[in-house]
């Protein structure tokens, strides 16, 4: 078994989820995207860690899923919030902190 | 007919730079000359209302009291010998400036007396002359107090003993001239003359900061006493800028050509003052001052040709335009001209010239304050007209008038035994020695001296009587007749006494040196020529104007009297080179102002306006578009880390 290819996994599914963030059009949708990109960058760090034959990256990891949820406590709060308002989870559809 | 003096002919005497006494005896009270009349302007223009019933008693008797201790001092100075007639006296030091200093200093010596005499003297004549001249003036004191402070600054100007104090005293004629040319401000002519006498003035005043500036480089110090003994170290070419400088101070101020405009509008001022300033004193500041510089002018051969020049052109054009005036004040004005042409014309010829340019600057200054000041009684008489088309026949009513003005007439165009004979015949003798040109250039501008003075007194004394209706002529109170008598006299007497009672030649040599050369013909055939040559002038001018003389100027004229009636085009000529190009500059600037730097300033702003205009289309306020640049920007800092972990 080649930690190696982990890597790789990870690149992919951070790739995946930035493409979702950027083109999804469904606010949850780009949430779900970011958690893919922050579970990304958890499978890469406890790989690393299986790699340099330590545990920093697993300490790392149990960081960034606290940080993620949080986040996500937020996120969806604040796109409740706009549901609400606006009766739509478009994200485009608030433009109006423009020039 | 006039013996030679006691200096023989292809004789050649350098002057004396000996030591200064210093100032004792009567000599200590050389600052009292300036002082009393600078006191007297500054009591009659400070005082207001209070001085103005004595006011012009004031005035006249600072002029009087400083004529008179002048006068003691000549006497003083003629009882000793020749190499012990100069004096100096030191006031406070005045500049400290490192290495530059100057002191508030006097320098009396045979050159500046004759000067402090003339002003004094004939100063204090004008000053009784216009006690009834300007009677019914509700400004008179302020007349005197002005009159006063020219008297003041003039004496400065030729007591001083350096550079910087001489120029002083330039300024400060130069300021009395302005306030008495504009005397009656409220006109709009006067003051306009004002304005040009003392912008015209200006520009040649350039000439003699420039030339202080220089010498102060050159020599280290101003004083006259230095400039003139160190004069042979300097370098030829400096020698002739300031030779050329000085004459340009000189023609500014002696209204000599190019800058001459002026003195034709400055008799928009009172009689008075045309007699004093503009006749017999401060136009003759410029010829003082090219004199004194004697030193200089002898070293450099190109500036006294110019000078020479000058005094030519001036001397020509002066008479030229004398001859078209129908103004009698403005006639006199071009002669004045003519005549301080004849005085630069002897001080450009050298040593030979330097003593009889002073000996007609003192002649001249006698004669045409007569000739002034019988012209402001002629005046007086035909209620302030100046019109000589409205004159004639003023012999019949003005007796005393007549005959100070013929005195004059014959002065000024040489006739023996008059003082004008003397004086300007030693200058045609001398333009002879040095420069034929020259010498026939003056014969002529004798003969039409002839032509335009005839013209003048025939115009206004004889003839038949073209008077207005409301003139009622009349001769002048005696407080105008005496000065005009005494100035009579004197342009009767003052160039016989300077040659056989008191020889001028041997009293300014000290100061000037003397050259003596032979010439061609001799001197009596010379003296004849010239007479004849004025006697054709009077002749052609008594054919003109003695029969009758049509009121209104005649239009079919020559093309050159049209010109001399338009002062031979000097307003335009003045205009082309020097008003119009400027005025030009200055809106070139201002375009330039306002579109090119402005213009810089104002697209800088608009291009950083237009810019941002630009670029905050990017905050669109779409989410995904900001995660975009965001995840771009990521990309290239890893890229830029790849390549530099690379490298």
């Amino acid at each position: 078994m080649n930690p190696e290819n982990y890597i790789i996994l990870a690149g992919v599914l951070f790739t995946i989820g930035s493409i979702g963030v950027l083109v999804r059009r469904n606010a949850i949708v780009v949430f779900m995207s970011i958690e893919l990109m922050l579970n990304a960058a958890n499978l890469a760090f406890v790989s690393f860690a299986r790699i340099n034959g330590n545990l920093d990256g697993q300490i790392v990891a149990f960081f960034v899923m606290v940080v993620a949820a949080a986040e996500v406590v937020v996120g969806l709060a604040i796109i409740v919030t706009v549901f609400r308002s606006r009766r739509s989870a478009s994200i485009d559809e608030p433009n109006l902190l423009k020039y | 007919m006039v013996t030679e003096s006691a200096v023989t002919a292809a004789a050649s005497v350098a002057p004396t730079l000996e030591p200064l006494n210093a100032a004792t005896g009567i000599f200590a009270w050389i600052w009292l000359l300036i002082a009393l009349p600078l006191a007297g302007a500054v009591v009659l223009l400070t005082t207001g209302r209070w001085t103005n019933r004595f006011g012009h008693l004031i005035g006249v008797a600072t002029v009087v009291i400083s004529a008179a201790l002048a006068i003691a001092m000549l006497v003083e100075m003629m009882g000793r010998s020749a190499e012990d007639r100069a004096f100096e006296q030191t006031l406070y030091s005045w500049v400290f400036a490192g290495q530059f200093t100057v002191d508030v200093a006097f320098q009396l010596d045979q050159l500046s007396i004759v000067f402090v005499l003339l002003i004094t003297i004939v100063g204090s004549l004008i000053h009784i002359y216009s006690i009834g001249y300007m009677a019914e003036d509700p400004d008179r004191r302020r007349f005197f107090g002005f009159l006063n402070l020219f008297v003041a600054a003039m004496l400065l100007l030729v007591l001083a003993d350096n550079f910087l104090l001489l120029y002083v005293g330039w300024e400060g004629v130069g300021l009395a001239s302005f306030l008495l040319i504009g005397f009656w401000q409220y006109k709009p002519s006067a003051a306009a003359a004002a304005k040009k006498a003392f912008v015209i003035n200006r520009v040649g005043d350039v000439g003699l900061s420039l030339a202080i500036m220089l010498m102060f480089v050159t020599f280290g110090s101003v004083t006259f006493e230095s400039v003139f003994s160190s004069a042979g170290e300097a370098s030829d070419s400096t020698l002739t800028w300031i030779g050329l400088l000085l004459l340009l101070a000189a023609a500014g101020k002696s209204a000599q050509f190019p800058l001459q405009a002026w003195l034709l509008d400055a008799m928009e001022g009172p009689t008075p003052v045309s007699a004093l300033i503009h006749a017999a004193t401060m136009v003759t500041a410029g010829v003082y001052l090219i004199v004194r510089s004697n030193a200089i002018y002898d070293r450099t051969v190109f500036a006294a040709t110019t000078v020479l020049v000058i005094g030519v052109i001036t001397m020509i054009i002066g008479a030229i335009i004398g001859s078209a005036k129908d103004d009698i004040k403005k006639a006199l004005a071009g002669s004045t001209m003519s005549q301080i042409g004849y005085m630069v014309l002897a001080a450009g010829l050298g040593p030979v010239g330097y003593v009889f340019a002073i000996f007609h600057l003192l002649t001249h200054g006698v004669f045409k304050a007569n000739l002034f000041l019988s012209a402001g009684s002629v005046m007086h008489a035909m209620n302030n007209g100046v019109d000589m088309r409205r004159f004639g026949a003023l012999r019949t009513v003005m007796l005393i008038t007549f005959g100070a003005f013929t005195f004059g007439y014959l002065a000024i165009m040489g006739i023996p035994p008059f003082s004008g004979f003397y004086s300007k015949d030693k200058i045609i003798h001398a333009a002879f020695e040095q420069n034929t040109i020259a010498g026939i250039a003056a014969v002529l501008a004798a003969g039409i001296t002839g032509f335009y003075m005839t013209r003048m007194f025939t115009m206004t004394f004889l003839g038949k009587a073209r008077w207005d209706d409301e003139a009622h002529p009349h001769e002048s109170p005696p407080v105008m007749t005496i000065p005009l008598i005494v100035l009579g006299l004197g342009s009767l007497g003052l160039g016989a006494a300077l040659v056989y009672w008191g020889d001028i030649v041997s009293w300014l040599t000290p100061v000037t040196g003397y050259e003596s050369k032979p010439i061609a013909i001799p001197t009596t055939v010379l003296e004849l020529i010239t007479l004849a040559i004025v006697l054709i002038g009077v002749a052609i001018a008594v054919l003109i104007y003695a029969r009758s003389v049509p009121i209104e100027p005649p239009q079919k004229v020559s093309v050159l009297t049209i010109a001399a009636r338009n002062n031979l085009y000097d307003d335009a000529t003045n205009d082309i080179v020097a008003v119009r190009p400027t005025w030009y500059a200055a809106r070139f600037l201002v375009w330039f102002d306002n579109r090119v730097v402005d213009g810089a300033v104002n697209a800088s702003a608009a291009f950083v306006g237009g810019a941002s205009g630009r670029l905050r289309r990017i905050q669109n306020g779409f989410t995904r578009s900001y995660a975009l640049v965001m995840v771009i920007g990521v990309i290239v800092v890893l890229g830029a880390l790849a390549l530099v972990g690379l490298s």
